[in-house]
């Protein structure tokens, strides 16, 4: 259970971090950022990475505002940080609940929003939040700066469109309408533990009809996604349990959901119906 | 073997002056290179929550960081809780409710509850309970815990 050697490098600017992620890159160099899933893989040798580019020192990734109608999240903004509402309106006070979820309370003190998103575990909640809301990652290297849509960002079980020589520099989420209404709901067997199905759904009611509904379900596929078919069934219906039970059947049947031993595709599915209706009915 | 740093690591306000390497665990540093052995481990992988400590006033897990990256920052561990002969409220609380059996947890769960009540004096109840969801113990239950947590955080608010 101990990590297997590595060279530490702590760069300062983020150019300094670029330059040295370009050239360790190659040789199974990776970002430690908060390291509360990579330094595990690594006591399991899941993972030997030869070199690790520590952002801790990074100037300039600790930004934490709101810029052009998006709530901007640098790579060194910690899980914690949001214990607090970072933001007025209905995505700080998301934010503030979907955070409790994460973890625990001093892993949120040293995990990053970004590491979460670069790490890309199908249960986490902030790629669920990502995912949902339709945010974007920027992702920089000494090659230029690129701006990937959540949507095009995951891949897979922990794999996503980021390139081995790039920095995830920074996380932006939309924010939401003064008017919208957000609900959200995970299933685990133990707090703290990683979701085995959680649904984030936002909407709007306008004329006693739901409207720009959006809904997110994670830790049921390999990525976490919005459901189509669960939104269409919200859409132009009034706000309430007929509603919400027909979203959370469309949802069960749309997902095509992991297994793995302990959990069966039918019990997952079963899940998912669960939370997409526990998720809505927590934000009537 | 990767070359070893010098580095100091300040525990409980006194310097250690240690050679490490980048991949030693601050928990297996401050156990092996300084000698300090309150600070348990457990599962080495962040779940059980027996090494937590507290980092520049951050209750973190120990294993799950390195030691460079604690150099220069200052550590508390739970021989530093307390003073001279007096214990740390929180501590008597655990021996006045009975909030230990083994004690392989309690180092742990210490700087864990510590840590948070120094940051959030007027945590809510349920907070509190989710916060001590962090740490695993096989042999009290839990209930002692949150009794003597729940009275030392009282004490803690009434000495502010
Ligand atoms: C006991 C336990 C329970 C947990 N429960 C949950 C949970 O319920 N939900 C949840 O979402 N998470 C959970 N986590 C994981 C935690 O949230 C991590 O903090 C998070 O997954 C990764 O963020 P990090 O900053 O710690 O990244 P690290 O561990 O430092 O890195 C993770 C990976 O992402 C890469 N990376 C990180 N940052 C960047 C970047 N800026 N650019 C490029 N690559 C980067 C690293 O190279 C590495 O491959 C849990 C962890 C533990 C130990
Ligand atoms: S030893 Fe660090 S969390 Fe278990
Ligand atoms: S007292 Fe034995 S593990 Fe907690």
């Amino acid at each position: 259970m101990k990590p297997a050697p590595f060279i530490h490098h702590v760069p300062k600017t983020i150019e300094e971090a670029l330059a040295i992620l370009a050239e360790v890159a190659p040789q199974d160099g990776r970002v430690l950022a908060g390291g509360q899933s990579l330094v595990p893989i690594m006591a399991f040798r899941m993972a030997r990475p030869a070199h690790l580019v520590d952002i801790n020192e990074v100037k300039g990734l600790d930004k934490l505002a709101v810029e052009g109608g998006k709530l901007v999240i640098g790579a060194r903004v910690r899980h914690a940080a949001f214990h607090k509402n970072v933001v007025d309106g209905p995505l700080g006070k998301l934010l503030t609940y979907v955070v409790r979820h994460i973890a625990h309370y001093p892993i949120r003190m040293r995990g990053t929003f970004c590491g979460s998103l670069a790490h890309a575990d199908p249960a986490s909640e902030w790629c669920l939040v990502a995912a949902t809301l339709g945010g974007e990652i920027i992702a920089k290297s000494k090659r230029g700066e690129r701006v990937i849509a959540a949507a095009n960002f995951f891949e897979g079980i922990m794999s996503t469109s980021l390139a081995e020589d790039e920095l995830l520099a920074e996380a932006r989420l939309p924010l939401l309408p003064a008017d919208a209404k957000f609900g959200f709901y995970e299933f685990n067997r133990r707090a703290g533990d990683f979701a085995m199905a959680a649904a984030l759904v936002t909407y709007r009611v306008a004329g006693g009809k739901i409207a720009d509904a959006r809904v997110g379900v994670g830790g049921a596929e390999d990525r976490p996604r919005r459901i189509p078919e669960a939104e269409a069934a919200l859409n132009g219906k009034a706000a309430g349990d007929e509603a919400f039970r027909a979203a959370a059947e469309a949802a069960a049947k749309a997902v095509d959901p992991l297994e793995d031993v302990q959990t069966s595709g039918e019990y997952r599915r079963d899940l998912v119906r669960a939370v997409v209706r526990r998720a809505l009915e927590h934000s009537a | 073997m990767t070359e070893k740093s010098n580095i100091t690591l300040n525990i409980n306000g006194r310097n250690h002056a240690i050679g490490v390497e980048p991949r030693r665990t601050l928990a297996d540093a401050i156990r092996e290179d300084c000698g300090q052995t309150g600070t348990h481990i457990g599962c080495e992988h962040g779940v059980c929550g027996a090494c937590t400590v507290i980092v520049d006033g951050e209750p973190v897990r120990s294993c799950l960081m390195f030691a460079v990256q604690a150099a220069g920052k200052k550590i508390r561990t739970v021989e530093g809780l307390a003073k001279g002969d007096e214990l740390h409220p929180m501590q008597r609380a655990f021996m006045e409710h009975h909030g230990l059996q083994c004690g392989f947890c309690t180092p742990g769960f210490l700087m864990l509850a510590v840590g948070v009540l120094e940051r959030e004096p007027d945590i809510s109840n349920e907070d509190l309970l989710d916060v001590l969801a962090s740490n695993l113990c096989r042999c009290t239950g839990y209930q002692n815990i949150i009794k003597a947590v729940r009275a030392a955080a009282a004490e803690m608010r009434g000495a502010r």
